[in-house]
């Protein structure tokens, strides 16, 4: 094992993980997939590339994990867990403790031993934190109903680890102990009352030394302006813990996480997260290759039935428990399916457990890369079922009108505006038609936003306003215009697409983001398109104007023609926008013409529209 | 003493010359008041409370700004238009400028020669400022013949200084003069 080595196995890792992340995520599929098939594709099953020692580089990753909990630690905000406690405990609690028990039952009909049979349990029901919050954001549906429940039930299953963890170890089978002696810590020799009384003094001493003597300590790091010993001074401190743990017997997992929520309230939580990120990052990506390398992926072809039929198990037991919970919660139906489905695979969480497990002699091997193979297809259904879903149920459900329970019901508004998506952009355009005394029909996907726009008495209704039947209750038919102002691009897209097929008398007015964005939904047949930030960038760019010394008129006029000659080169530049070589060109030249405009406009020449004048006066 | 009010009208006063030289010799006192309309009201979104308020307070209003096209620029017809209400400023009940000072301080770039019967303009300056006349005698105030700076593309910065002096003299002799009854 030379140095050379080592920075092959480096080169080795590292391309397989760019080469195969990217395109994972192109796919929908997540980077942890990602990472899991780059890892299968060197590891002894298909290239070959790397042996035995991604067992021993997995031991090393597994750091990451102990990082990615003190990460966790330190974005817990009490507040939040306070604002969501119904579903946190709620929601979240029964699904963990009913799967878990669902999956233990099961494993324990495949005659599989009591005590192995609740760790698959318990493994098998946590979800995918990176994967269903990634998608939740791309479509915007974080605030929707169905995504706060995702959100709530994640965060439960995030903190459920901890105690996993902890409980672990007594599940472990009596006859491989001896292996596992090496792992023992020096308190094993002293009775079980003083083990727990060295363990609870362990925790206190983190909890008041994180309190009261690492914020000061950090203060003073950070103080040194040298932003490497802040780095070092974060990963000296995860690293401290761990030993200090591992020691005493406790998970390093449950230590960090400890140190991560208290340092979670000092002003250091965002720089220290930030150092740690990248490092939790590699690692991780480090740990689901070494997973992929280690997986044993002949037993999926050896028996693909067998496979098929526990990943059906795993996938349609979970979301039958999240769907029926639902139901209990009271989630609308599309909303309680979207919930089911998205969070029915099985998180990269239990890679750690599975592979925790098997060091304690918990599980088998084979036993677990058969498991490992299920999760990960898990994982890879997830986006082909929303897809199915979005596609086929979904619109099935919008045609069918007697459903719609979950969108407000709209008596037949006949407003002559419609806005769809009352946030911070909508609600100004809003607030200004109604001064002006204009009716006006609001649709938002925002439960909390909605109750609150009530009470100032907005006409707000809850719902998905791509669905043509909630926009023709909100009387699309007689309205003249539409205000596509929703946060989300995808969303925007869709709405536009919507109304121009049913709606197609609507004059649609959108907000787009960038020049890009405005190409697109103009593309898409919005009538008029906006770039929400241009005006103020301009009145931001009047000020400065005015703060070097011009004249508000002037900085105005200039505004002026800045604006004006910007929407005609918008219109110009529009019709080439895929001809990427002379988009370019002609913008560049559009752009001169505008500087030159500016220095007359300014006036170079004194007094130079007098000349005229002083000429004919003489 | 008597408060003034002095309202600058010029929309591209940073290039003229003889604007800045008047400006710039504006005498500094607690009993005058000088407000740019330019600077204030860009978009021609005249504040016309906010103007009434301003001429409450003061004895002499005192418009400076160049002639356009025989007139002032735009944004001070825009001025009178929206500040000078009716049932306050004229008409029935409209007395709230009574017996206040109407003056103007004008820059034109022709001379003295050119606004006569015989020269380019054919007419006096008097003549094309008739308008503003009215208004002020309508508004019940006392028009005063307006201080003005003429042929202002010859002078050279030596002539502008003299012109400037001879403005700070007129402004402190409106300044001085007391309140009729």
């Amino acid at each position: 094992m030379g140095e050379a080595n080592f920075f092959i196995q480096a080169l080795v890792y590292l391309t397989a993980a760019i080469v195969m992340v990217p395109i994972a995520h192109k796919l929908g599929l997540g980077s942890v997939l990602g990472y899991l098939l780059a890892g299968i594709g060197i590891g002894p099953a298909v290239l070959g590339l790397v042996g035995a020692e991604g067992q021993s580089l997995m031991h090393f990753a597994e750091f990451g994990v102990v990082m990615m909990l003190f990460v966790i630690g330190l974005e817990l905000e009490l507040n939040l867990l306070w604002k969501l406690k119904v579903w946190l405990l709620g929601l979240g609690g029964l699904q963990v403790v009913l799967t878990s028990i669902l999956f233990a039952v099961l494993a324990f009909l495949f005659r599989i031993e009591m005590k192995p049979a609740l760790a698959i349990g318990m493994i098998l029901s946590l979800s995918s934190t990176a994967i269903v919050l990634q998608t939740l954001k791309e479509k915007g549906l974080m605030k929707s109903l169905s995504g706060q429940a995702s959100f709530s039930v994640l965060l439960f299953q995030d903190m459920a680890v901890i105690p996993m963890l902890a409980i672990f170890p007594l599940l472990t089978t009596a006859s491989i102990t001896n292996e596992s002696d090496h792992h023992s810590s020096f308190i094993q020799q002293y009775p079980a009352y003083i083990q727990t009384l060295i363990v609870l003094s362990a925790i206190i001493a983190i909890i008041i030394l994180g309190k009261f003597v690492l914020s000061p300590l950090f203060r003073v790091f950070a103080s040194t302006g040298l932003r490497e010993v802040f780095t070092g001074a974060s990963l000296l401190l995860v690293i401290g813990i761990s030993l200090l743990m591992g020691a005493i017997g406790l998970s390093a997992a449950l230590g960090t996480f400890l140190a991560g929520v208290v340092l979670a309230s000092s002003e250091f939580r965002h720089e220290l997260e930030s150092d740690i990120e990248p490092f939790k990052g590699l690692l991780l990506g480090l740990f689901f290759l070494s997973v992929g390398a280690s997986m044993n992926v002949n037993i999926v072809f050896q028996n693909p039935i067998k496979m098929a039929l526990i990943v059906c198990l795993i996938v349609f037991g979970k979301a039958l428990v999240l769907f029926l919970l639902g139901i209990v919660f009271k989630l609308p139906l599309d909303q309680n399916l979207y919930f089911a489905l998205g969070l029915s695979q099985v998180g990269e969480f239990s890679f750690v457990l599975f592979s925790f497990s098997e060091q304690n002699g918990i599980l088998a091997h084979d036993l677990v890369s058969l498991l490992v193979a299920a999760v990960a297809l898990s994982m890879a259904l997830t986006p082909i079922f929303l897809l199915l879903y979005e596609k086929g149920v979904k619109r099935y459900l919008d045609d069918n009108a007697s459903q719609k329970k979950e969108s407000d019901k709209i008596e037949n508004e006949e407003n002559p505006i419609i806005i769809a998506g009352f946030g911070k952009f909508g609600n100004m355009i809003g607030r200004f038609l109604r001064v002006n005394g204009i009716q006006i029909t609001v649709l938002d996907y925002d439960a909390d936003r909605v109750a609150m726009l009530r009470r100032f008495d907005f006409k707000v209704y809850f719902g998905d306003a791509t669905r043509s039947e909630l926009l023709l209750g909100a009387g699309a038919e007689k309205a003249k215009l539409i205000i596509a102002a929703l946060d989300s691009m995808e969303k925007q897209k869709e709405l536009i697409q919507v109304v121009k097929h049913h709606f197609p008398h609507l004059k649609i007015l959108a907000r787009a983001g960038d020049r890009e964005e405005a190409y697109d939904l103009k593309a898409l047949g919005a009538d008029l398109v906006y770039r929400e930030t241009r005006e103020t960038a301009i009145e931001l760019g009047i000020d400065a104007l005015r703060n070097l010394g011009f004249r508000n008129y002037q900085a105005r006029r200039a505004a002026f023609t800045f604006l004006k000659h910007d929407t005609d080169s918008f219109e110009e530049l529009y019709k080439h926008r895929n001809d990427r070589k002379t988009y370019i060109s002609l913008a560049k030249q559009r752009n001169a013409e505008l500087e030159r405009l500016m220095r007359v406009d300014i006036g170079e020449s004194e007094e130079g529209s007098d000349i005229g004048w002083s000429r004919m006066e003489r | 003493m008597r408060k003034i009010l002095h309202i600058l009208v010029h929309p591209s006063y940073e290039k003229s010359r003889a604007n800045r030289v008047l400006m710039d010799h504006l005498p500094t006192s607690s009993y005058l008041t000088s407000r740019d309309l330019y600077e204030l009201y860009p978009t021609f979104a005249i504040d016309h409370k906010q103007e009434q308020e301003q001429l409450l307070d003061c004895d002499v209003l005192m418009i400076q700004h160049p002639l356009y096209w025989y007139s002032s620029p735009p944004l001070f017809k825009q001025w009178m238009d929206s500040v000078l209400e009716h049932g306050w400023a004229y008409g029935e009940g409209g007395t709230a400028l009574q017996g206040k000072t109407w003056v103007q301080v004008l820059t034109t770039g022709g001379d003295q020669k050119a606004y006569s019967e015989e020269g380019f303009h054919k007419h006096l300056l008097s003549d094309f400022l008739l308008p503003f006349q009215r208004t002020a005698e309508l508004c019940h105030m006392q028009y005063l013949s307006p201080f003005v700076l003429q042929g202002t593309f010859k002078r050279n910065d030596l002539q502008l200084e003299e012109e400037g002096k001879r403005f700070t003299n007129f402004v402190e002799c409106l300044l001085s003069e007391e309140k009729h009854g």
